[in-house]
């Protein structure tokens, strides 16, 4: 089988992909080590996966997949996923979009950029979205936006609050105006949910730009931010080209819209469950009470 | 007509820019500057007007007609003030029960030092979010460029009209070109492949009317609009404010809902 395996030509092009994808798949980290972008030291991936997935020598928060924040973060066993069969289609015909998606599905194991759902924290029960960033860049479109409405319309119907995790490049330019009429969409259940005196925390991560920044991203009644994590409307490279200068270093990270008033508070991983969960009992969200919280 | 004609249209140094619609469309119009937290932007109109016999709000994106004023203007770029002034004049519409008009036209929200610094994103989201549950009639129009979040910063309303030439993306063609294929000569394709024309966007439903023009002569777009504005305000007046705002929720919830995507 192996030599069988290791001298077959692919088939074709998604095939060799494929091939060549799983090597860097973030979901199985096969090396021992990992090195760290922001110091280069190295650290063993165990310990890694024991530090929230934080650098132990100089604190940098390595980018993380959607179930892996999932577990860092909701009660054990209680998250119950809502409308994971969704999946976008090619509605504008754009060129090479069919084959992007496909990839994007196996390289990142999900049907599309957010997962959404309802769990506990801390036995508070509350609806949450988690973006994907491995799959296209964790870009909105249709199907984004989509869930990310239903999220909030299951919260407001059901009176709870919503926790969102946001990463992403901005409107997935693959899907057109359809993909920009989602900023619009998703901001009118914000509104709603809000409306209604329901509580919504927003965590922006490494990196949230674009549509989702000028939408539901800096939409929260409390927004926090991972350390360093790259929040923008419009990313560095477009200014620079803009305006033809270079910027000035950390512009644009938590740190940065911190000092300019945009998000609330820079909060480090290892302290974000406690942290929501503080926010939460502050919001006098009940504890307890029904489990499941599916449709 | 190819997509990328209308692009070089919507973008002709010499087509009417927002002031000529004011000019046109309204009479006894008053400009009243300022977001009152930081600053005027140049780059958007706000004021009040007459629309026939009935008074409105108008904001509308300017990006100058020669040089001088197309720098003053910043070319119609809006910085995050020019959102919150704009919000700040919807809210006293909603206050003064006056029906809005917003017309559309800019190559998109500014991208620069100062406008990330004071919160574009924040702006534009906040005006996405405000717009959806104003009581009041919206009617917005795009009559040259529409780009990206910095016109739907202005666009979600009870109706979105589009000029026949207009166009309205979510990403510039030329943007889209050296980003998907690292290729700026391939812009007229971006253009095609984006669906950014009038008709493209009618039957994507994205817009609900197109108004048909001369290019060489707005006379009849203005005759056009002013009883289209007109019209259509009556209508949504008639509706009780909840209706109203469902209505535009509706109108905005229907794109990729789960009945469209699993077809």
């Amino acid at each position: 089988m192996l030599n069988k395996g290791l001298f077959k030509k692919p088939k074709n092009e998604l095939e060799a992909q494929h091939r060549t994808k799983r090597k860097t798949d973030p979901a199985i980290p096969s090396e021992l080590c990992r090195s760290c972008p922001s110091c280069k030291q190295l650290s063993f991936s165990s310990d890694l996966e024991n530090n929230f997935h934080v650098c132990p020598k100089c604190g940098h928060h390595f980018r993380i997949n959607a179930r892996q924040r999932l577990n860092m973060i909701v009660d054990p066993d209680s998250f119950v996923e809502q409308h994971h069969d969704l999946c976008s289609t090619n509605r504008l015909e754009f060129p090479g979009y069919d084959e992007k998606l496909e990839q994007a599905t196996l390289f990142s194991h999900e049907n599309e950029g957010v997962i959404i759902g309802t769990a506990k924290i801390g036995d508070h029960q509350v609806a949450l979205f988690v973006m994907e960033a491995t799959f296209m860049m964790g870009s909105m479109g249709q199907v984004v936006g989509e869930k990310i409405t239903l999220i909030f319309e299951y919260a407001l119907k059901h009176g709870l609050p919503v926790i969102g995790y946001t990463v992403s490049g901005g409107a997935r330019m693959q899907e057109g105006m359809l993909a920009l009429m989602q900023m619009a969409k998703t901001s009118g259940a914000v509104k709603r949910h809000s409306d209604a005196g329901l509580f919504y925390l927003a965590v922006l991560t490494d990196p949230t730009t674009g549509g989702v920044t000028a939408s539901f991203a800096m939409e929260g009644d409390i927004i926090l931010a991972e350390p360093e994590a790259l929040i923008a409307f419009a990313g560095p490279r477009v200014i620079e080209q803009t305006i033809r200068q270079r910027l000035p270093k950390g512009f644009q990270r938590a740190e940065f819209l911190l000092e300019k008033g945009f998000v609330d508070a820079i909060v480090p991983r290892s302290i974000q469950k406690e942290t929501i969960k503080q926010l939460l009992t502050l919001h006098q969200i009940p504890q307890g009470g029904d489990q499941n919280g599916s449709l | 007509m190819e997509a990328y004609k209308r692009v070089a249209l919507a973008r002709k140094k010499n087509r009417p820019t927002g002031q000529d619609f004011i000019d046109n469309l309204f009479t006894d119009f008053i400009e009243v500057h300022g977001d009152r937290s930081f600053g005027d932007d140049p780059a958007m109109i706000t004021g009040l007007g007459m629309l026939i016999d009935m008074p409105v709000t108008i904001i509308a994106q300017e990006r100058g007609k020669n040089t001088k004023t197309r720098i003053k203007r910043n070319f119609g770029s809006s910085h995050p003030e020019g959102y919150r002034k704009a919000l700040r004049q919807m809210k006293l519409a909603e206050k003064f029960n006056r029906p809005i008009v917003c017309l559309i036209d800019t190559s998109g929200a500014f991208c620069g030092i100062g406008a990330e610094e004071r919160g574009q994103g924040q702006a534009i989201a906040k005006n996405l979010m405000e717009m959806m549950s104003l009581k009041v009639p919206i009617l917005s129009v795009v009559i040259g460029e529409g780009g990206s979040g910095g016109a739907l910063a202005l666009g979600v309303a009870d109706e979105v009209w589009m000029l026949e030439n207009a166009i309205y993306s979510v990403i510039s063609p030329e943007g889209c070109a050296s980003i998907l294929w690292k290729d700026a000569s391939k812009t007229k394709e971006a253009a095609r492949c984006l669906k950014l024309t009038a008709q493209d966007l009618l039957e994507l439903e994205v817009i609900d009317k197109i108004i048909s023009e001369n290019h060489r002569d707005f006379k009849n777009v203005y005759r056009e609009l002013k009883i289209g504005l007109y019209k259509g305000f009556q209508k949504n007046q008639a509706l009780d404010t909840d209706q109203l705002t469902q209505n535009r929720y509706q109108r905005f919830r229907k794109y990729g809902a789960i009945e469209s995507l699993t077809e």
